[in-house]
């Protein structure tokens, strides 16, 4: 670092929130959080194959009131991530540029990334959750 | 390639675009699309093995067509993370030795976890 304080652009704190920065800064935090749960992936995949007594532990994890947390706020970063990922995909390719558009994606992503998450644990409660 | 403006060294030692500065961004979206197929299936797959004791969950995950998108899907899953983690840590880890540390350290464990999944879904398709 530079012994003399440079000026810097203007940071987070000048800027009035709004979606699209949102989902920006989600889309980095629900890929990192997902990151860390590639070992809960690996561990069970692991577990899988050694043994039913391995299977019972991981489990029995995700039975607990910590996996039950972290199972739902990854299924959570999991759903934005894939919407917003769409998203980002479509932009890649040239659709969905214009300000109003990035709007109404952006909040799509978000409000769809809840109805998954909700439609996934439908699906679990309903099959009753043999944990 | 106009060699009028390239001085005779720089083309002897022949430097200069190695053509690789996209593979990274490319790569991603390569990796993203895979994922966001494979995500579905994968939503399907952890789902039914809720309901599944060992037996079970062990056959299904070793029947060939399962086995064969697990394996896709956590080479994709640490592939994609590792280019992710990679661009989070060279925007906010600003401390040289630190960041060098933290890029092996990220590429070390990707690594890792995909040979170790794709291990376990060997052993469970062929065991």
């Amino acid at each position: 670092m530079p012994a003399i304080a440079r000026p810097l652009s203007p940071h987070l704190s000048v800027y009035r929130w709004q979606i699209q920065m949102v989902a920006s800064m989600l889309h980095r935090a629900t890929g990192s959080a997902l990151a860390f749960g590639t070992i809960l992936l690996c561990m069970a995949l692991i577990a899988l194959a050694s043994g039913p007594e391995a299977f019972a532990k991981v489990r029995e994890f995700c039975g607990s009131w910590l996996g039950l947390v972290l199972l739902f706020g990854w299924s959570w970063a999991f759903s934005f991530h894939l919407l917003n990922g769409i998203r980002h995909l479509l932009q890649d390719i040239g659709m969905g540029f214009t300000i109003p558009q990035f709007v109404r994606n952006g909040w799509l992503a978000t409000i769809g990334s809840f109805v998954l998450t909700a439609l996934i644990w439908a699906c679990v409660v309903i099959q009753g959750a043999a944990a | 390639m106009n060699d009028r403006y390239r001085t005779p060294l720089k083309i002897a030692i022949g430097l200069g675009s190695a053509q690789h500065g996209v593979h990274h961004f490319i790569m991603q979206r390569v990796t993203a699309v895979a994922l966001m197929l494979l995500a579905l299936w994968f939503l399907w797959i952890a789902l039914s093995l809720l309901h599944t004791d060992y037996t079970g969950a062990h056959a299904l995950v070793g029947q060939p067509f399962n086995a064969v998108l697990m394996l896709a899907f956590v080479v994709a899953v640490f592939w994609h993370a590792q280019l992710g983690l990679q661009v989070v840590i060279e925007d906010y880890v600003h401390t040289r030795w630190l960041e060098v540390a933290l890029q092996l350290a990220v590429e070390f464990l990707c690594v890792l976890g995909a040979l170790a999944s794709v291990l376990a879904v060997v052993r469970i398709a062929l065991g």
